[in-house]
C-alpha cells in the first residue's frame, strides 16, 4: 500500500500540487485522473521520487520514502516498476535486452535463467517472436507491452503507469488496460495509473482520484462516479469533455 | 543559472557519478564499448589531423627560421633547430591541446547528444525508477573510457606529428630528415612527456565530464539536445584552453 499525506510541490515558483491525500491499495487498479496540466504526472513523479515535494509525506507500507537517504530510496525502487508515457525503452537494446536489463542489474540469474524469465514476461504481455527487434522497429502498442514486461521482470510490489493509453488506438488501449488489470490482480501489486481516458476509468477504475488544478477534487470508485458527477461540476465537465 | 550555481550542480553531479558501480560486469561491458566509441572511432580523425599538422608545422617553421632575411642575411640558425621546435611543440601543445580540441567536437558533442537524448526520452528516469544510479551508470563508463583512450590517442598523435614532419622533409631541400630527428633528440626532455600526460588526463576528464553533465541536464526536445552538444563543445574548449594556460604556467612558467 502507498499513502500520500498532505503532498504539496512548487516548481519554478508555481504551486503544482496542494495538500494531496490519497491511499493506493494492492491488488486493484488505482487511477489518478484529470485534465492535461492538472498535475497528474507531477504527482506520479513525486510518488516514485523523480521529483521531491516540499510538503507532505509518501509512505510505502511503513517506510517514509522522503526521509530515506539516496541509497535507501534506490533500494526501495528495486521493488518499483514503471511504464512511462513515452515508454522510455532503451533504444540501443533489443526487446529481449530491454526486458533482461533489470535482471542483469539486480539478479544473480544465469544467462539461461534470464532468457527463460524474459520469455515468460514477454509471453505474459502476449509478445512473442519480437525478441530481437529494436524499439524503433515495433508499433506503439508493442512498445507499451515491452515496457510492461520490463517493469515486471523483477518481482515488483508497485507498478506505476503514466498514461499507458496515450497514442494508442481504442482497441489496443483496451488490451493494455486488461493487461495491467490482469498483472495487478495476479501479482497482487499496488498499481497506480495516470490516465485521462474515461474508458479506462469505466473499465478498470476501482480506486479513483480526480485531480483538478493541483488539488484532489474527488475520490471514489467507478460505480460511484456517475452519482458524483451531479454534485461535482469539475468532474462532470471532465467527463463530458472526454466523451464529446 | 549563474556560474557558481552551475559549478555547484556540476560538483553534486560528479559526487553521484563517482559512486561505486552497482554491477561491475555490466559496468566493464559498457566501458569497453565506450572505449571503442571514444578511442577506435576517433583514430582516423586524430591520425589525419596529427599527420597534416606535423607536416605543416615543419614546413612553416623551416620557412620562418631558415629563410634568409634583412635581419638575418645569412643562415644564423642551424637546421636542426626546426626539429627542436617541431618536436617540442608537438609534445607540449599540438598533440595534447589540438587533439583534445578536435575530440571536444567529436567525442564531447556525441556524449552530450547521446545522454541528452536519453534524458528527454525518459530513459534516465527509467534507470532511476529501477533503482540505478543514473548519473554513474551513463557517465562513469564514458569518463573512465575517456581517461584510458584519449591519452592513448594523444601519445599516438605525437608520433604521427613527427611522422608528418618527417614526410614533409622529403618535399623540401631546406631541411633533411636527419636534421629533424637530430633537433628532436637534442631538446627531448622526459619532463615534457610528463607535462603532456598531465594535460592528457586533465583534458580527457574535461571532455567526458562536461559533456556528460551537459547531456544529463538537458530539458525539452530535439532542439535542446542539439543545443546541449553545442554548449558542451564551447565549454570544453574554454576549459581546455584555460587549463592549458594554468599547466603551462605551473610547469614551464619562468
Amino acid at each position: 500500500m502507498i499513502r500520500a499525506e498532505n503532498l504539496g510541490i512548487t516548481l519554478g515558483g508555481r504551486k503544482i500540487l496542494t495538500d494531496i491525500n490519497a491511499s493506493f491499495l494492492p491488488g486493484v487498479p488505482n487511477l489518478v485522473i484529470g485534465a492535461s496540466g492538472s498535475g497528474k504526472s507531477v504527482f506520479l513523479k513525486c510518488l516514485v521520487g523523480l521529483l521531491t515535494p516540499q510538503e507532505g509525506k509518501i509512505i510505502y507500507e511503513n517506510h517514509d520514502f522522503l526521509s530515506l537517504d539516496y541509497e535507501g530510496k534506490q533500494e526501495l525502487r528495486k521493488q518499483i516498476g514503471m511504464l512511462f508515457q513515452n515508454n522510455a525503452l532503451f533504444d540501443s537494446l533489443t526487446v529481449e535486452e530491454n526486458v533482461e536489463f533489470p535482471l542483469k542489474m539486480f539478479s544473480n540469474m544465469s544467462k539461461e535463467e534470464r532468457k527463460h524469465r524474459v520469455n515468460d514476461c514477454l509471453a505474459k504481455v502476449n509478445l512473442v517472436n519480437s525478441n530481437h527487434k529494436f524499439p524503433a522497429e515495433i508499433s506503439g502498442g508493442m512498445k507499451k507491452r515491452v515496457g510492461i514486461a520490463r517493469a515486471i521482470a523483477l518481482p515488483i510490489k508497485y507498478l506505476f503507469c503514466d498514461e499507458p493509453n496515450s497514442g494508442l488506438d481504442p482497441l489496443t488501449s483496451r488490451v493494455i488496460d486488461e493487461l495491467i488489470l490482469q498483472i495487478t490482480t495476479d501479482l497482487k501489486i499496488t498499481t497506480v495509473i495516470n490516465s485521462h481516458d474515461m474508458k479506462t476509468v469505466s473499465d478498470i477504475g476501482e480506486n479513483i482520484i480526480f485531480i483538478y488544478q493541483g488539488q484532489k477534487w474527488w475520490e471514489g470508485s467507478r460505480s460511484q462516479i456517475a452519482a458524483a458527477r451531479s454534485e461535482n461540476e469539475q468532474l462532470d465537465q471532465f467527463f463530458k469533455a472526454s466523451f464529446s | 543559472m549563474n556560474f557558481f550555481t552551475e559549478i555547484g550542480r556540476f560538483m553534486i553531479f560528479m559526487k553521484y557519478v563517482m559512486k561505486r558501480p552497482q554491477k561491475w560486469s555490466v559496468f566493464w561491458k559498457i566501458t569497453f564499448r565506450e572505449m571503442h566509441n571514444i578511442g577506435i572511432e576517433s583514430l582516423l580523425v586524430v591520425t589525419l589531423i596529427a599527420f597534416f599538422l606535423g607536416a605543416v608545422t615543419t614546413i612553416q617553421t623551416a620557412n620562418q627560421l631558415l629563410t634568409p632575411s634583412d635581419l638575418f642575411p645569412t643562415q644564423l640558425i642551424p637546421k636542426f633547430v626546426v626539429g627542436s621546435v617541431v618536436s617540442t611543440s608537438a609534445i607540449l601543445e599540438l598533440a595534447p591541446t589540438i587533439t583534445c580540441l578536435v575530440l571536444a567536437g567529436k567525442v564531447g558533442a556525441n556524449i552530450a547528444s547521446e545522454i541528452g537524448n536519453k534524458k528527454i526520452s525518459e530513459q534516465i528516469d527509467a534507470y532511476e525508477v529501477m533503482g540505478i544510479n543514473s548519473a554513474s551508470f551513463v557517465a562513469l563508463p564514458k569518463i573512465i573510457a575517456g581517461l584510458i583512450m584519449i591519452p592513448s590517442l594523444i601519445i599516438a598523435a605525437n608520433f604521427l606529428l613527427m611522422f608528418g614532419g618527417a614526410i614533409a622533409t622529403k618535399f623540401t631541400t631546406a631541411l633533411s630528415f636527419d636534421d629533424l630527428i637530430e633537433g628532436a633528440r637534442m631538446v627531448f626532455h622526459p619532463e615534457y612527456v610528463k607535462i603532456m600526460l598531465i594535460k592528457s588526463f586533465i583534458f580527457s576528464f574535461i571532455i567526458t565530464s562536461i559533456s556528460s553533465y551537459q547531456g544529463y541536464f538537458t530539458e525539452g526536445g530535439a532542439l535542446e539536445v542539439g543545443a546541449a552538444g553545442t554548449y558542451a563543445v564551447t565549454r570544453i574548449c574554454i576549459f581546455i584552453l584555460f587549463f592549458d594556460l594554468i599547466i603551462a604556467q605551473i610547469f614551464l612558467g619562468l
